[in-house]
């Protein structure tokens, strides 16, 4: 039974199609890159595994639960959306911030535990808008682990990162991936990040080019070649490989 | 130079106890209205308290009443229409503000011009409070302090990105809802102390003044309340002894606060 079914999903904004007849699966423990243009349909793909769009037609399920019907399931997925500009004012410690999440009755411990993990305990009375770019990810990264997720999803999670931050970052994600168990799922336009760090490979643009193993798709180039034709816009960034 | 008696007198420990229970209220309301970018709103509501103390005395309802009916319900109907429009949260303000004093203008017009108790509600008359003013007081800043205990969090986390937020499970739009009426509730109340035009202040001021500080969400909100109620104390004490507006005299030290805290901060702390 894989963790995550997508079924024949389909989305329409203002009669333009987003997505169409998008269907893959998502087992237990992998770490899935998603990868296409800007305008592809990764965002929304993830707003509506998200919950947050609900007008898709197709379904999706998440423990063979369809996500309509089971709102619960939600809790167990951590969501890192596209880096927004944080307010520098915002009075929130790292600490605080991560403690938003923290469930009742919770011992306030598993917070500072988590910012260890996340190399962050150090931080944890500054203000969050003060960090760096690479550290704010890493605070969110943090909240979603306080409730424990069984899937985190990340939408283009190092823009705007230096190459070190990422490097950081994706063997941050790599860990939560195998020590933690934590499946991932994260869009990105960095093809030679999705080749390091990924097991498995998705493309898509609208439609789904391709599913399946990392190996299966960067060894053939005929998918690279197609892929890049359909996109256009693949950026490819100098990786520390 | 001060009478020492001055906490003796009745009225003068009404302005006190009103005053530091409404100073209270405001800011911990008011500094959730900032962090959503919503520091207008609160503005916005007053004005449409005015439309409704118009409809009251036009009508010869009880003012108050008329107030929280209509401040509540057009703010729940704005709030709906910005979240199914998408539109700008400041152009949905502008329309209450204006809806707001359009009716209270066209009423008062009918009603041939400003009585005394426009009057009090526009620029506030604190020192007139009565024991039976302090009864919904009261009971508002219960309200509103503990339904702010018990969703906190979840106010901070919408304030900090509703989107998140809707995802972790928290029902935003329920939320936002209870939020609206809270703060209509807090500024209804409120309006005795300083006034409709005022009010804002009260409820903007102290908490931009606590975040020049960079602390953390508790340490602000400290420091904001600290403001607010110290620039109520001392203008309700000031404004008896120098026979001067309670309501302005409470705006000017709050704002004195601010820009205090300003120096200090650009050119001492930097």
């Amino acid at each position: 039974m894989p963790l995550v079914s997508v079924q024949s999903v389909s989305y329409k904004y203002n009669s333009e199609s987003v997505l169409e007849n998008v269907s893959f699966d998502i087992e237990e423990g992998d770490f899935l890159g998603i990868i296409g243009p800007n305008g592809a349909g990764k965002t929304t793909l993830f707003h509506c595994m998200l919950g947050l769009l609900n007008s898709y037609s197709g379904r999706i399920t998440i423990l063979n639960q369809d996500i309509k019907k089971y709102k619960k399931i939600f809790k167990k997925i951590g969501y890192i959306p596209q880096k927004k500009s944080i307010d520098q004012k915002f009075p929130l410690t790292v600490e605080e911030l991560v403690s938003l999440s923290l469930p009742r009755n919770t011992s306030k411990n598993i917070v500072l535990e988590i910012l260890k993990q996340v190399r962050l305990f150090t931080m944890k009375d500054k203000i969050i808008g003060q960090l760096s770019g690479g550290q704010q990810q890493r605070v969110l990264i943090a909240k979603a682990l306080v409730n424990n997720p069984i899937i985190l999803i990340l939408d283009e999670p190092t823009n705007e990162l230096d190459p070190k931050s990422q490097n950081d970052f994706y063997s941050l994600l790599k860990e939560l991936n195998e020590k933690n168990k934590i499946t991932i799922i994260w869009s990105s336009h960095d093809m030679d990040a999705v080749n390091k760090y990924a097991n498995k490979v998705s493309c898509i643009n609208k439609r789904m080019f391709f599913h399946g193993d990392k190996g299966e798709f960067f060894s053939s180039e005929d998918n690279i070649k197609n892929y890049s034709e359909s996109t256009m816009q693949i950026h490819m960034h100098s990786h520390d490989l | 130079m001060f009478e020492v008696d001055i906490f003796s007198y009745g009225f003068i420990q009404r302005a006190l106890f009103s005053g530091l229970i409404i100073a209270i209220t405001c800011t911990v309301i008011g500094l959730f209205l900032v962090l959503k970018r919503q520091s207008l709103f609160g503005d916005a509501i007053s004005h449409m308290a005015f439309g409704g103390i118009a409809i009251g005395t036009f009508l010869n309802i009880y003012p108050v009443w008329t107030a929280m009916g209509f401040s509540i319900v057009t703010a729940l109907a704005i709030a709906k229409m910005r979240q199914s429009t998408k539109l700008p949260s400041d152009s949905m303000v502008a329309i209450m503000l204006s809806l707001g004093l359009g009716v209270g203008v066209t009423l008062v017009s009918l009603s041939n011009g400003f009585s005394v108790d426009l009057f009090s509600f526009l620029f506030g008359s604190i020192l007139l409070v009565s024991v039976q003013d302090l009864y919904p007081i009261i009971i508002v800043a219960i309200i509103v302090v503990s339904m702010i205990i018990l969703y906190y969090k979840k106010f901070l986390y919408i304030a900090f990105d509703e989107e998140q937020a809707k995802i972790s499970g928290i029902d935003v739009e329920k939320l936002n809802y209870l939020f609206t009426i809270l703060v209509a509730i807090t500024i209804i109340v409120s309006m005795k102390l300083v006034g409709i035009l005022l009010i804002s202040s009260l409820i903007v001021i102290p908490n931009v003044t606590a975040l020049l500080f960079n602390q953390g969400f508790k340490k602000t909100l400290l420091i904001s309340l600290s403001l607010s109620t110290f620039s109520v104390f001392a203008g309700v004490i000031l404004s008896y002894y120098y026979n001067l507006a309670p309501s302005g005299i409470i705006v000017l030290l709050s704002a004195s606060g601010f820009i205090f805290a300003y120096i200090l901060k650009t050119s001492i702390l930097k």
